[in-house]
């Protein structure tokens, strides 16, 4: 049985919003990312993960304790919000030691979790005064000070500037790491969650489309709405799907490295090159109209020239109904 | 869901007895046909309904005439001594109400200063004027009055987008154009605010008319002089008469204001104060400035200068002859005068309390929990201020004079629990605007946060909304205290002579010619209301 398990946990707003059901299983010490667009119900899981919204039905277990009616303030699950949620009447030191029982050695735990993400010495420092690396740092310590036994992460670096994000995020994974505390975040942001997750999860409209490794979902697709929301993909139909080796009546997903520039293949009219620095995206035109994207060397083709495609592997699914 | 019902239940039930239940006795007695036909009959009574209306229309346009200027001054131009003045010009605001009159009675007055100095100069047997009727009432309204104004156009000013005047300029237009197109239109939510406030406050003021009135009648006063007849249906029917002037006004000038939506487009800068480079423009700006201010504050030096007059020192004199600290020497010593101060200082503070403590409840309620009844509750916490005192301390005369504990009735008034009950349901829209507000600036996430990491309701509240809401506590109850430390109408219909507070032993000061005495409690409720408004309004 895995460490945190969600069971048939659903909620509903309305008839147009409903989350779940949904089961999932996390062992101890993986970070799983639910990964999905905005309305997926991503926050609504982990806020039902937290307690701050009460499941309709289904439970929610940890270390095969049900937590499912247990309030957050004594279920022992550590939160960093989007918007860290530091409280702005409290110093550094304060903001870290308010999940602590007041106690002999406190200032040391708060030392301690401050070190962690290396804020040593920060402690009378006013939240204010911090840049938003820092304060997101701070949100952090603050969350693991009093040993949670999950730690979830609402979008944990949407607020920061990109230039910073990509550090921001192997900091959070060596944190998480060394901790070595059972992790669920929520994001939208494909290279956020593939970066930082043992596996995903994907979201769409309230349900779980897929669990699984990074390389899983990108290269074995469950459904058409994870092989285009995960990665680039170009989707075929009818006669171009049939031209590139698909069955009938089939959709055929090829991701843009899996297209190459051959001698021999289908036929098309590059109309767009976009230049990446190590790469080239095409946009080729295809004769019934029909554009496919495709990456390439970036000397491979100009605008104008006429190339042959042949595609490498690619997933099919059946036809919409 | 099922628990959170009792509380907000409970709540709106309290707020409805307190606020509302009084309204409908009041208005169910009201009912009376022979107390019906005298008011409609009566030109008495049809007088002082004018005399409401249009001394509250002229308290708009006098404090607007005042206020509005005197914001685009201090906002737009750059003068010598202008921060100095922009702060002496909000000083009207701590002289309460009847303390404000007293001062216009000592300086205006048939016998005040003014008057006497002009006897002097120029050699007059008697006073040359009399500060009386309608006149006296919209002196000290305009005096007080302007300060709303020029708060909320100093503020709307403050919020104006300098590029939208850029533009108005590069279109072509000239200044007075640009004024009447741009700058006003834009003002108008900031100045059907201050109109909204100005008149209610007009309509409910009742010192003003009470002490320079003479057989000028307002609503307020003409209720109190029907109570003291003994004519106490034809009260009621004036009491709920001038409840619906009140609300008829009140829903009139809330269409006025608009919706906020004019200050979504405007984020730039608001427009720099310009200096005013030429040496005479600059010295008659800066001494238009010291004139003005001079005669704010002449009002508080009388005050101060007559609490220092012995009694009986000061007969015909033209500036009295003897000046010590007698008045305050009495104060404090003689037991029947320190008890008023003693009085109200403790009503004050357990009005202010209880007002602190609904509004907490009324906004973790509504803002925090969405109770079902947060639009009642919100109503009911607004509803006091929608009404002027004199009905609300009529409301509450008649609904606890009789005991029916079955319809929530118990006999309070003549005890000591009237006047504080009666400051409250006053004080209740003050804190619980500014704690409903400060509640909707709390991010919900903190007290999310504070759950996750293990703080319990409770633990939550005290650890994290209050010390955050304390800005707003402290701003609505150092409002609240003052309010109630101040107040004169609800106290002349509810007050006992145990419980009897300042204002009532500085009206009996006055009748017994005491004058000194009389300005010696204004002078401390003055200088307690500044300095409990310097700790609990700061920025």
């Amino acid at each position: 049985m895995s460490f945190l398990s969600l069971e048939e946990l659903r909620v509903r707003f309305s008839d147009a919003a409903v989350v779940g059901p949904v089961s999932l299983g996390i062992e101890r010490g993986e970070i799983l990312a639910l990964l999905g667009p905005s309305g997926s119900g991503k926050t609504t899981l982990l806020r039902m993960l937290a307690g701050f919204e009460t499941p309709d039905g289904g439970r929610v277990r940890v270390d095969g304790e049900d937590v499912t009616g247990v309030p957050p303030a004594t279920r022992r699950f550590g939160m960093v919000f989007q918007h860290y949620a530091l409280f702005p009447h409290l110093d550094v030191g304060g903001n870290v030691a308010f999940g602590l029982p007041p106690a002999a050695g406190r200032d040391a735990q708060v030392a301690e979790a401050l070190g962690l993400v290396d804020l040593a010495g920060f402690e009378r420092r006013k939240v204010q005064e911090l840049s938003g690396g820092q304060q997101q740092r701070v949100a952090l310590a603050r969350a693991l000070a009093p040993h949670p036994r999950v730690l979830l992460l609402d979008e944990p670096l949407s607020n920061l500037d990109p230039s910073l994000r990509e550090r921001t995020r192997r900091e959070l994974r060596e944190v998480i790491g060394r901790v070595g505390i059972t992790t669920v975040f929520v994001t939208h942001e494909q290279e956020e969650a593939f970066d930082l997750g043992d596996r995903v999860a994907v979201l769409a409209a309230g349900r779980l489309e897929q669990v699984g490794t990074p390389d899983a979902v990108y290269d074995a697709p469950a459904s058409l709405f994870v092989a285009t929301f995960v990665g680039r993909a170009n989707v075929l139909r009818g006669a171009e799907a049939a031209a590139f080796g698909g069955t009938p009546g089939a959709i055929l997903v090829v991701r843009p490295e899996q297209l190459r520039l051959t001698d021999r293949g289908v036929a098309g009219v590059v109309r767009e090159r976009r230049f990446t620095g190590a790469h080239a995206y095409l946009s080729v035109e295809l004769a019934g109209g029909v554009r496919l994207e495709v990456l390439a060397d970036p000397g491979a083709a100009a605008v104008g020239d006429r190339v042959s495609l042949a595609a490498g592997r690619a997933t099919t699914f059946p036809e919409d109904r | 869901m099922t628990r959170r019902r009792p509380l907000g239940l409970l709540l709106t039930l309290l707020l409805a007895w307190l606020a509302l239940y009084p309204l409908l006795i009041v208005a169910a007695d009201a009912a009376h046909v022979d107390a019906i036909r005298a008011f409609v009959t009566r030109g008495s009574e049809w007088s002082a309904l004018w005399g409401s209306c249009w001394i509250s229309v002229v308290s708009v346009i006098l404090a607007a005439a005042i206020g509005v200027p005197l914001a685009f001054l201090f906002e737009w131009f750059d003068f010598p001594g202008r921060k100095l003045l922009g702060s002496l010009i909000a000083l009207p605001a701590v002289l309460p109400p009847l303390v404000g009159v007293i001062a216009f009675l000592f300086l205006y007055g048939e016998s005040g200063f003014v008057a006497r100095a002009a006897q002097y100069v120029f050699g007059l047997r008697e006073a040359p004027w009399r500060l009386q009727g309608a006149g006296g009432i919209l002196l000290v309204h305009a005096y007080s009055m302007y300060v709303y104004f020029y708060l909320f156009a100093r503020a709307g000013l403050a919020r104006l987008d300098a590029a939208t005047i850029e533009a108005a300029h590069a279109l072509g237009a000239g200044r007075w154009r640009t004024l009447t197109r741009v700058v006003l239109p834009l003002l108008r939510p900031s100045l059907a605010g201050a109109t909204l406030l100005t008149f209610m406050t007009a309509l409910g003021s009742f010192s003003a008319p009470y002490v320079f009135g003479g057989g000028f009648r307002v609503m307020p006063t003409q209720i109190v002089a029907s109570r003291l007849n003994g004519e106490d249906a034809l009260a009621m029917v004036e009491t709920v008469t001038l409840a619906l002037l009140a609300l008829v006004a009140l829903a009139l000038l809330r269409r006025t204001e608009g919706d906020g939506a004019l200050y979504a487009l405007g984020k730039g800068a608001a427009p720099r104060r310009r200096v005013i480079r030429s040496r005479a423009a600059r010295a008659a700006a800066a001494g238009a400035g010291w004139v003005l201010a001079a005669v704010l504050l002449l009002p508080h030096l009388t005050l101060i200068l007559v609490s220092l007059v012995p009694y009986a020192t000061w007969t015909t004199e033209a500036f009295p002859p003897v000046l010590n600290l007698d008045n305050y020497r009495r104060l404090l010593a003689e037991p029947a005068r320190l008890e008023p101060l003693v009085n109200s200082l403790w009503m004050a503070a357990a009005s202010t309390a209880g007002a602190v403590a609904l509004a907490l409840a009324a906004g973790w309620l509504v803002v925090r929990r969405r109770a079902r009844l947060a639009r009642a509750i919100e109503a009911l916490v607004a509803l006091p201020w929608a009404l002027p005192g004199t009905v609300f301390a009529i409301a509450l005369a008649t609904a606890f004079s009789v005991s029916r504990p079955l319809a929530a009735r118990w006999v309070l008034v003549g005890t000591a629990v009237i006047l504080p009950l009666a400051y409250l349901v006053r004080n209740v829209p003050l804190t619980g605007r500014a704690i409903l507000a400060g509640y909707r600036q709390l991010d919900p996430a903190l007290d999310e946060a504070a759950a996750s990491l293990g703080a319990g309701r409770w633990a939550s509240f005290r650890r994290v909304s209050l010390p955050l809401l304390s800005p707003a506590v402290a701003a609505g109850a150092s409002l609240a205290f003052v309010a109630a430390l101040g107040d004169f109408v609800t106290s002349i219909v509810l007050y006992t002579y145990d419980t009897r507070p300042i204002s009532m032993e500085i009206l009996s000061s006055l009748r017994l010619n005491e004058l000194g005495v009389a300005a010696a409690f204004g002078v401390v409720l003055m200088v307690v209301s500044a300095v409990v408004l310097a700790i609990g309004v700061r920025r």
